[in-house]
């Protein structure tokens, strides 16, 4: 094998230079960020454009804004808007990729031609798809005219422009209602544990399940966040970019679902048949089983997809509708209208954290699994 | 990986079946189908429709009906308006494409067959750079396009968009010549190739239907894409998903035009995607099943 | 074939270039307005054959999206040779207390502009007595349109003040006029805000606010958020769904009585409603601000670094000129920054709106960057929001006073 070592070097030199762009452009930067994300610049307009800013490390300052800095009300609402467009947008999206792939999955005539109906949205730039449902969305026409063909009035929901909203909370309360939910987890996984007989686990979970609780009940209404109480919920002018999303995303759902039916062997079928099973019961007890890790991926590819949208949502509602707003396009419009360089870092590294959370355990779950295989 | 197979082979299913006695579960069915291809196609109809008309004839109160009069003048007028960014596009999409497209090759030819100790955590790292927000990387990005002297220039959103890409395309082709046989290229060791005889003469010969696949997904992923777009292009380098954000946020009130810009910005995705349907699903799912 | 297109798209990229003179005009002006800019490059022209007009325009939301590619361009090093800026602290509250501008006194003296243009309006240009821009047109922000018939059949007439417009919305109510009040997307609800409290603060008040003499949270102030959350009341639910134009469709079609916006509505109403003023459309200032014009005016500055410094000086000096601002108001439907205009050439509007111009107060609009730089402009439209949906008068005048001192107004 002495041979093969001049190759290993030429693979390696073929890899530097990527290995160099990628550390610098994703990880240098991202560093970069972080540390601009600290500093003050763009606070003081005469300094955010200046030719040669003067810029002075403030810490965590603008992240404490971002929180409870009485300003940055629109970023917190954000936040939420972004929680709740990702869970529905991921909720429709699997729901209808997953309905579609069943329909398909029993072989209807001119299958290709209904899978290309299905899947083309997904060729569009999301600006495309934005400047449609934007036109399809306006407040007296397009679908609101659509009763009007069957005699009806029309109907009057203001899509983009709603103001109203549900599922309404305190910022003040979000410590206590996130120490709640992490704790409920927590106890889940304790008594998951208990079952399977994993005493350290169990401990562990349990113990700090009862901290979060203990602190929530002593600590956390002590805790205000803002002066005042500042609410914010699920806006009702989300559903039409939620709509819009899911009719551009689910045709990819539908192929990942389709691609994992058409893996499982007709064997398995046949099977699950000779067992007397109904087709209800081989859905519910073989196809479904084996289609949860790729509903696992999706929801990850939807989940990063969705925490970082921002086209669609500047070209279906336009830059300045708060209540449909996301902290992606916030960062852009703080960075580069507001000249809030400084600020619109922080926003950026926290959409960061966020898909961080979702993508890292996925990748290194991945990548050990494979590191075991081989 | 796994999963690219089935959909490679549509044509499969067995379709041919015996003509039967028509069961209520397929009228259902046909139902759902057709109930769901109504979703997706509609907007394209009020699309079409409404760039069609012309401005006067626009109208939310009528937004549903079909044009009286065909007013074909809209896309020249749209063109006239974007077509300059079509071209920015269309330059900036080839040439960032064939770029990444080799590097991804090169990458996923050295990942994949010539493994060494960390091959594996380098791939995750490299991987983890096509999930982040770009919004994250957004401001030193400008600046180091700015220090570059490539603000502006539509060569520095190529730089862009062939960095940023560099992960998909390694991905994309570390699958795929991971289901080349190591036979062959032992064999081709055995015979004294180095690692460029093995990927002149064994490696790139058999990669086409890779490259359609990279080709085609980084085409629409640099078509489509509107961050860049926003930050670092100016008035001339501008591609075509900027100027229809423009055109539709515009003052105008007259919607025809952005709907045929909006037909003259997807045509070419469309086409891709209509004509090579197959390999861009391809592409769709190596973007989320791991090697 | 990929060849050809490529060749084809790199010579899109690269044209411009060579030529003997070369002038890069900046601007958000298309579409509509696109004419009048066309009028003035072509006077340009006429004077300076040998130079090619570089005419680059960015449209869409009043100039937003121009200013995001503006300042990408600032930040980038290629400052276009001239852009325009709503005149007043939007640009000097960016780009001249940042060092990027060059002072225009000298230009301001040899041409001598003190004299024409109002001192009002050279007071709103300038800091510390250096004019920074040159304004082209100038636009009124408080003027509140009706459609007259309407407004008959109903029986209502044109309110003077606020609370008198708060009685009439109530009586267009009882009427069946859901929204007797007509706004669109946030900036013209900012737009509206900015006639509500310049109407139940006075002019004199509104210039104090500005100059940091009197803040957010005082009592008045507040007193008329509440009044502006009472006004708001009367506005349609669907606010942010509509562009002004479609908000002016309202007033013709009689969905609403009244609309508060700039008088480029006038232009929309004439040009492309085809109505007669007077008859087809009618309108008074914005109920409280009668002896008030609260102004806007696009200007062109010179950003230091610009190429070619001597053909945009050149430039500035054609749209300060009597001839340029007579070539392109009557076109945009805006009157002359100078009082020497040629008023035969302006339509029936614009005459009204020319003499109140040299007999009323000028003051300058917020949401249209006269008085407030874009830090605190930009950041407003969420607090606008916040008090549609909240109607909390303290909290928003407290946030607003909070915007007001990190922009550097109040301290």
């Amino acid at each position: 094998m002495k041979g093969l070592s001049k190759d290993r070097l030429w693979s390696i030199a073929v890899l530097t230079p990527s290995i160099i762009l990628i550390a610098v452009f994703v990880y240098g930067f991202i560093a970069r960020s972080v540390y601009v994300s600290m500093t003050d610049w763009g606070n003081d307009p005469a300094q955010a454009l200046a030719l040669n800013p003067i810029i002075r490390f403030t810490g965590f300052a603008n992240y404490q804004d971002l929180f409870t800095g009485f300003l940055q009300g629109r970023f917190r609402q954000e936040l939420v808007s972004t929680i709740f467009f990702t869970l529905f947008f991921i909720l429709g999206c699997l729901g209808l990729g997953l309905g579609l792939a069943l329909i398909l999955d029993r072989n209807p005539r001119g299958e290709g031609l209904w899978r290309t109906i299905f899947l083309f949205p997904m060729s569009l730039s999301f600006i495309v798809t934005g400047t449609i449902w934007r036109w399809m969305l306006q407040p007296q026409g397009g679908l609101n005219q659509a009763p009007t063909l069957f005699g009806a009035p029309p109907s009057t929901f203001a899509w983009l422009s709603s103001t109203d909203a549900i599922w309404k909370f305190d910022w003040n309360k979000l410590p206590l209602l996130t120490a709640s939910v992490v704790g409920f987890v927590l106890v889940v996984m304790a008594v998951r544990a208990a079952r399977s007989g994993d005493r350290t686990r169990t401990l562990v979970a349990g113990g700090c399940a009862a901290l979060l609780f203990l602190w929530a009940l002593i600590i956390g209404p002590n805790i205000k966040m803002l002066p005042a109480p500042e609410l914010h919920g699920f806006n009702f002018a989300l559903i039409g970019i939620i709509i819009a999303a899911v009719w551009q995303m689910s045709g990819y759902t539908m192929a990942l679902y389709l691609a994992g039916l058409r893996g499982i062997p007709e064997e398995l079928r046949e099977a699950a048949k000779v067992d007397g099973a109904n087709d209800l019961g081989m859905y519910q007890h073989v196809i479904f089983p084996l289609l949860a890790p790729i509903t696992l991926s999706a929801m990850i590819v939807l989940g990063h997809i969705s925490l970082k949208i921002f086209d669609l949502v500047y070209a279906m509602a336009g830059p300045d509708n708060i209540n449909t707003s996301v902290p992606a396009l916030n960062m852009y419009l703080t960075s580069f209208r507001q000249n809030q360089f400084a600020l619109g870092a922080a926003i950026g590294t926290i959409l960061l954290i966020l898909v961080a959370f979702v993508i890292v355990p996925y990748l290194s779950s991945q990548f050990r699994t494979e590191e075991g295989h081989a | 990986m796994t999963a690219n197979a089935p959909v490679n082979a549509p044509a499969a299913a067995p379709t041919a079946a015996p003509r039967r006695p028509i069961k209520p579960g397929r009228v259902v069915m046909y139902a759902l189908l057709v109930l769901a291809a109504l979703f997706f196609l509609v907007p394209v109809y009020l699309l079409v429709a409404t760039a069609l008309k012309s401005p006067d004839a626009i109208n939310l109160s009528t937004t549903w009906h079909w044009p009286s009069a065909l007013n074909w003048a809209s896309f020249s007028d749209a063109w006239s308006k974007i077509g300059g960014n079509v071209l920015n596009s269309l330059f900036l999409a080839v040439t960032a494409t064939l770029f990444s497209a080799l590097l991804g090759s090169l990458n996923g030819y050295a990942l994949s067959k010539w493994k060494f100790r960390g091959a594996n955590t380098l791939f995750a790292l490299m991987l983890f750079g096509m999930f982040i927000p770009y919004q994250a990387v957004l401001i030193p990005l400008f600046q180091f396009i700015k220090s570059l002297g490539l603000y502006g220039s539509i060569w520095g959103l190529i730089l862009a968009h062939v960095v940023y890409g560099i992960p998909i395309t390694t991905l994309i082709f570390r699958n795929f010549y991971a289901d080349v046989p190591d036979a062959l290229i032992e064999a081709a060791t055995i015979d004294g190739a180095g690692f460029w005889q093995i990927y002149g003469r064994v490696i790139f010969p058999i990669s086409i239907p890779g490259f359609v696949v990279v080709i085609i997904w980084q085409f629409t992923q640099v078509w489509n894409e509107f961050l860049f777009a926003a930050t670092l292009t100016n008035t001339t380098s501008q591609p075509v998903t900027y100027a229809l954000s423009q055109l539709a946020g515009g003052q105008a009130v007259s919607w025809n035009l952005p709907m045929a810009g909006a037909i003259l910005a997807a045509l070419p995705t469309l086409l891709v995607y209509i004509l090579l349907g197959r390999y861009f699903v391809r592409g769709l799912l190596a973007g989320s099943v791991k090697g | 074939m990929k060849k050809a297109l490529l060749l084809a798209a790199a010579l899109a990229v690269t044209t411009s270039a060579s030529a003997a003179g070369k002038l890069e005009i900046f601007s958000w002006w298309s579409g509509d307005e696109g004419p009048a800019l066309e009028a003035l490059i072509k006077l340009y022209k006429q004077k300076y054959p040998s130079v090619t007009v570089d005419n680059a325009t960015v449209s869409g939301g009043a100039g937003t999206n121009a200013k995001a590619v503006l300042k990408t361009r600032m930040l980038g090093g290629t400052p276009p040779d001239s852009f325009q800026a709503h005149a007043g602290q939007e640009l000097i509250g960016t780009w001249v207390v940042a060092g990027r501008m060059e002072d225009l006194s000298s230009l301001f003296k040899s041409e001598g502009w003190d004299k024409v243009f109002p001192k009002d309006l050279v007071k709103l240009i300038s800091t510390n007595g250096k004019p920074w821009s040159v304004p082209v047109n100038v636009h009124r922000s408080n003027v509140m349109w009706y459609n007259p018939a309407k407004l008959k059949a109903w029986g209502v007439t044109a309110p003077k003040t606020w609370p008198e417009f708060l009685k009439t919305c109530s009586t267009l109510k009882a009427k069946g006029v859901a929204a007797p009040l007509v706004v669109g997307e946030n900036w013209t609800q900012q737009h509206l805000w900015e006639s509500v409290m310049i109407g139940t603060l006075g002019s004199a008040n509104w210039e104090n606010l500005w100059a940091g003499k009197l803040k957010f949270t005082d009592p008045k102030v507040v007193g008329a958020f509440t009044t502006f959350g009472k006004v708001m009341d009367c506005a349609n639910k669907d606010a942010s769904g509509l562009s002004w134009q479609q908000a002016s469709d309202r007033i013709i079609d009689g969905t609403s009585a009244f609309n508060v916006m700039g008088d480029w509505a006038a232009g929309y109403f004439t040009t492309t409603k085809k109505l007669a003023p007077n008859t087809g459309f009618g309108w008074a200032p914005a109920p409280g601000t009668t002896k008030t014009f609260v102004m806007l005016a696009d200007s062109f500055g010179l950003p230091k670094g610009a190429k070619d410094r001597a053909e945009a000086l050149n430039w500035l000096k054609v749209l300060g000129s009597k001839a340029g601002q007579d070539a392109f108001n009557p076109l945009k439907g805006s009157i002359a920054a100078r009082t020497d205009s040629d008023l035969s050439k302006y339509n029936t509007y614009s005459k009204s709106a020319a003499a109140d111009w040299k007999s009323n107060k000028i003051v300058g609009s917020m949401v249209h960057g006269a008085v407030a730089p874009e830090s605190f402009t930009s950041a407003f439209g969420a607090i606008i929001d916040q008090f549609v949906a909240s109607k909390n008068s303290a909290a928003a005048a407290a946030a607003a006073q909070q915007l007001a001192v990190r922009a550097g107004i109040s301290k």
